[in-house]
């Protein structure tokens, strides 16, 4: 099946502005696409504030002690759904445990999941990407298989199953909850990273640079890690920092299922969760991590949107 | 193009049998006993776990258990629950139901999404554009449930304007929101997805030509403009129906749909395992076979793509 | 009008200024183009890559991008009537029917996705209102003028079943559809091989004579246009710096640019010698050097070159050339 061609663009100014050569962009330094896009993306509005919101949430996350003294896990069944106070910013939950609290320390669990999971699926998924994309033939041939495989699979239905496969072995403990979590997120999602790779793989590798280094008699080992990665990347990046987003909203939604992470490690999803029968009477207890999440999730799809913009060269 | 849906379909065996057997595993070949809770407090009596035992082939390893579920599977029998109940009839119920909803989802997704992704892509930077683009954007971050809650507490509870749930019957008005909500995230990719397409080839050089040649705007856009755009974007839609149809448990859960993501939900708690496979099955078979069909849509919208 | 035109020229460009407005500043795309073509001759204009060709052409057919392009300046004029200053309908009843225009990659500039009847009938039913059965017809007696074989099963073929001569071919079908007065050509040829070079221009010959078309050839090949043209305007940064009959531009040029171009053929005669080239490269837009645009790379330049932009000298028979040694250099034969 042959690919279709993407339209041709029309007539750029480029063509008429005599190249790069008469470009002033300082003694000697060279442009590079990266050096392009940080230049653009330093400019971008929303890549500014997105970027801000996620130093923020980090800062959080590492130091959660610096936003508040209170202790997430005090249980006071005296102050159980009261409302946002001058006391408790954000009011207190069923337990009567101080909800800005707990969503502060529920930073840490969330961002976790978030960062772990797309590290493992960009990782997986781009080295097979790449080497399916290199190689060709039956390696390509397995990979590709395998991978659909995993894409015939409805996402949260094998997310549930393997996660309830986990529940029933009695996992005890926040981190190999985590890791049950991030992993199960991770093997149902790395196809679509390894995917990507692998078709900028496959059209770096027909570039003629590459063809001159296989003539030069480079090893496959480093053509592929010399020449093609570092062409490969752009699209991988984004879809990474897409998928950090879009994997802390799945980790949400599986919490809210029941079958993410639970006590201790306490996310929003898992706040979110517990506090959904309570929807009508204490809504704060919902609003609260729902509209962090929310925040968070959009800062890193913002993030990712201004860097593939930024990226693209089609839009230069 | 014979010979190219049969490579695909002999293609498609060991995707099907992979994925089957996978699930397969997990939920018949894990460690623990299959039948805590199944008879309350008390362990089950010795007759009913003998008979249980026969009945789905416990005793047998699993790739035997595999191929002897897989041989009346094409037989058309998926089977019994524990209770005795057809795994078929249940899937039978439910099955219609998820589809009417993928279907009530696409529509959706498919009118809302395009319109606006042509109106952007067509006027470029501006107040719609910006609009569009914000919009969509929460739209991707919001995870599902958060937009399902909202609305249905927002329309159902506090405005009362609409039924929170969705009836037994599920009829296709009822399942209009609960389709906006499914679709929602999917919408915003369309729309994305639309505007980049058309803003791309409004450059291209064929539509310079059109231009060129003196035809009015209308028809340069409806007929030069579109058809090229709409390929990518269709293909997308197609492939929707098939992942929406499996990806609505969130949903149906929200809004009480008894469609296959509730039955498979339930089923995974109550541990029955023939109602976890039999739906997976379909959904896997459901989903392989749009997909072909969505390449072979391909070959009639591109003229360039031929399949020897 | 410049020395030498005729009374009624079919289609005429006039100080056209074209300017881009980009995110790196304003780049002076056209700085005064005039020239003109009348019915049954060929005028080629030769140019650089950059020289501002390819925009000319696209500004006389009305479907440059503005923004980010601006006209400044100018009239351009079919038939006496200044196109840039009536509206846009009539604007659009010239476009093909009065000026048609072909393209350089004539893969690109059909649409992949319809036959290329298709292409060619829209017109027909569109703006001449011909039922589907007439423009079939005439569709394939077009494909038949330009010498397509199997006419009548090409016609429902799509683009890029064709081979690349055979495209090129079937897009200068389409653009005789409305009967054109005026053909513009950009770069008809560049992207085909040699052979097939010879035979599109040979077309476009013929079809220019027997139409009595004014054929306005855009091109960067001096031996395309030596075949072919009657009188040549030559670019250079957006502006036209030389005009003469074909035979004398060739025998006797009137520019330090166009002596430079003719020299910088390789000749079966010089084996063995170095190619000359023009030292240098063709000016940003974004900054065009003061005074004749052209003096760095000039080997006759002089203190004079850098200050004061050279005027239009006219050089006698309709030839002109804005060089401040214009009259000098024609006197070297």
């Amino acid at each position: 099946m042959t690919d279709p061609t993407t339209a041709m663009a029309g007539i750029g100014t480029a063509e008429y502005v005599t190249a790069a050569e008469h470009r002033e962009t300082g003694p000697g330094r060279p442009r590079s696409l990266w050096s392009d896009a940080w230049r653009d993306l330093r400019r971008r509005p929303l890549f500014i504030v997105a970027g801000a919101v996620i130093v923020l949430l980090a800062v959080i996350a590492i130091f959660p002690s610096w936003f508040t003294s209170v202790d997430p896990n005090h249980q006071d069944l005296d102050f159980s759904r009261q409302k946002p106070s001058g006391d408790a910013w954000f009011g207190y939950d069923l337990q009567g445990r101080d909800v800005y609290a707990r969503v502060i320390y529920g930073t840490r669990w969330t961002l976790l999941v978030g960062v772990a999971a797309s590290v493992l699926t960009v990782l997986v998924g781009a080295f097979l990407g790449i080497l399916a994309g290199y190689f060709g033939g039956w390696v390509d041939g397995l990979a590709s298989r395998i991978g659909e495989i995993f894409f015939g699979l409805p996402f949260v239905l094998g997310a549930i199953v393997i996660l309830n496969l986990v529940r029933n072995a009695q996992i005890r403990g926040a981190l190999p909850i985590v890791f049950a979590v991030v992993a199960s997120i991770a093997v149902l999602s790395w196809p679509v990273a390894m995917r990507i790779m692998r078709s900028a793989a496959i059209a770096a590798k027909q570039q003629d640079y590459v063809k001159a280094a296989r003539a030069l008699g480079a090893s496959a080992p480093r053509i592929i890690f010399r020449h093609l990665l570092p062409n490969c990347l752009a699209p991988v990046l984004v879809y990474g920092t897409i998928a950090l987003g879009a994997f802390i909203g799945v980790e949400a939604t599986l919490s809210f299922l029941g079958i993410g992470l639970r006590d201790p490690a306490v996310s929003w999803g898992v706040m979110i969760s517990d506090a959904r029968n309570y929807v009508r009477v204490a809504p704060h207890m919902l609003l609260f991590p729902a509209g962090f999440l929310t925040v968070t999730v959009l800062a890193f799809v913002m993030l990712g949107d201004a860097v593939r913009e930024a990226l693209d060269p089609k839009l230069r | 193009m014979g010979r190219y849906v049969l490579r695909r379909l002999l293609q498609l065996v060991p995707v099907f049998v992979g994925t089957t057997f996978i699930i397969f595993v997990l939920v018949w070949a894990v460690p623990g006993d299959p039948f805590t809770g199944m008879c309350g407090d008390r362990p089950c009596p010795p007759q009913f776990v003998a008979a249980m035992t026969d009945k789905y082939n416990l005793n047998d390893n699993v790739i035997v258990q595999y191929l002897k579920y897989m041989s009346a599977l094409l037989t058309g029998d998926f089977g019994t629950t524990y209770s005795e109940q057809s795994v078929g009839e249940l899937i039978g119920l439910a099955a219609p139901v998820s589809l009417r909803l993928a279907v009530v989802a696409v529509t959706i997704e498919a009118v809302i999404g395009v319109t606006a992704g042509v109106l952007t892509g067509l006027r470029g930077r501006g107040f719609l554009d910006n609009l569009v683009l914000v919009s969509t954007l929460f739209l991707i971050a919001i995870p599902t449930f958060v937009t399902g809650f909202v609305i249905q507490i927002v329309l159902g509870f506090q405005l009362a304007i609409l039924n929170p749930t969705v009836s037994a019957d599920a009829t296709w008005g009822e399942l209009i929101i609960p389709g906006f909500v499914l679709g929602s995230l999917s919408m915003a990719y369309v729309s994305r997805l639309t505007r980049t397409s058309i803003s791309e080839n409004r450059r291209a050089d064929y539509m310079r030509t059109a231009l060129a040649k003196g035809l009015p705007k209308s028809r340069i856009v409806g007929v030069h403009l579109l058809r090229n755009s709409a390929i990518p974007v269709l293909t997308f839609l197609g492939t929707d129906i098939g992942n929406l149809m499996g990806g609505a448990i969130v949903t149906e859960g929200i809004f009480g749909i008894h469609g296959v993501g509730r039955l498979v939900y339930d089923g995974i708690i109550d541990k029955q395992g023939s109602i976890v496979v039999g739906v997976v099955v379909l959904l896997v078979v459901v989903f392989l076979v749009v997909n072909l069909l969505i390449d072979l849509t391909y070959a009639v919208l591109d003229p360039r793509i031929r399949y020897d | 009008m410049e020395p030498g035109a005729l009374a009624d020229p079919l289609l005429e460009v006039e100080d056209l200024f074209v300017e881009f407005r980009t995110r790196d500043g304003v780049a002076s795309v056209l700085n005064g183009v005039t020239y003109h073509v009348n019915a049954g001759e060929t005028l080629a204009v030769l140019g650089e890559s950059g020289s501002g060709k390819s925009v000319t052409a696209q500004a006389i057919m009305g479907i440059l991008d503005m923004p980010p392009a601006v006209i400044t300046g100018g009239e351009i004029r079919y038939h006496g009537e200044n196109l840039l200053a009536v509206s846009d309908e009539r604007r659009n009843d010239v476009r093909a029917e009065g000026v048609a225009i072909i393209f350089q990659d004539a893969l690109s500039a059909l649409n992949p996705v319809y036959t290329v009847g298709f292409q060619i009938e829209e017109q027909l039913r569109v703006r001449l209102g011909m039922s589907r059965r007439e423009a079939r017809i005439r569709a394939v007696e077009l494909l038949d003028l330009v010498r397509i074989p199997n006419a009548a099963r090409r016609v429902r073929q799509y683009p890029h079943e064709f081979s690349g001569g055979m495209r090129q071919r079937a897009m200068i079908a389409m653009s005789l559809a409305l009967d054109p007065e005026v053909l513009i050509a950009d770069e008809p040829t560049t992207a085909l091989d040699v052979t097939v070079q010879a035979q599109i221009m040979d077309l476009l010959k013929e079809i220019q004579v027997e139409r009595r078309m004014g054929l306005i050839l855009i091109t960067h090949d001096l031996g395309v246009v030596a075949e072919v043209a009657d009188r040549i305007s030559v670019m250079y940064a957006g502006r036209i710096v030389e005009h003469a009959d074909a035979p004398s531009l060739y025998r006797n040029p009137g520019h330090p640019y166009t002596a430079a171009l003719m020299d910088s053929l390789p000749r079966l005669d010089q084996k063995g010698s170095t190619l000359n080239t023009i030292r240098g490269l063709p000016p940003s837009l974004l900054h065009i050097p003061p005074g004749c645009p052209f003096h760095p790379r000039c080997p006759m330049a002089t203190a004079r070159c850098s200050a004061e932009i050279p005027a239009n000298h006219g050089l006698g028979f309709g030839r002109t050339s804005r060089c401040h040694f214009a009259e000098e250099l024609v006197s070297r034969v």
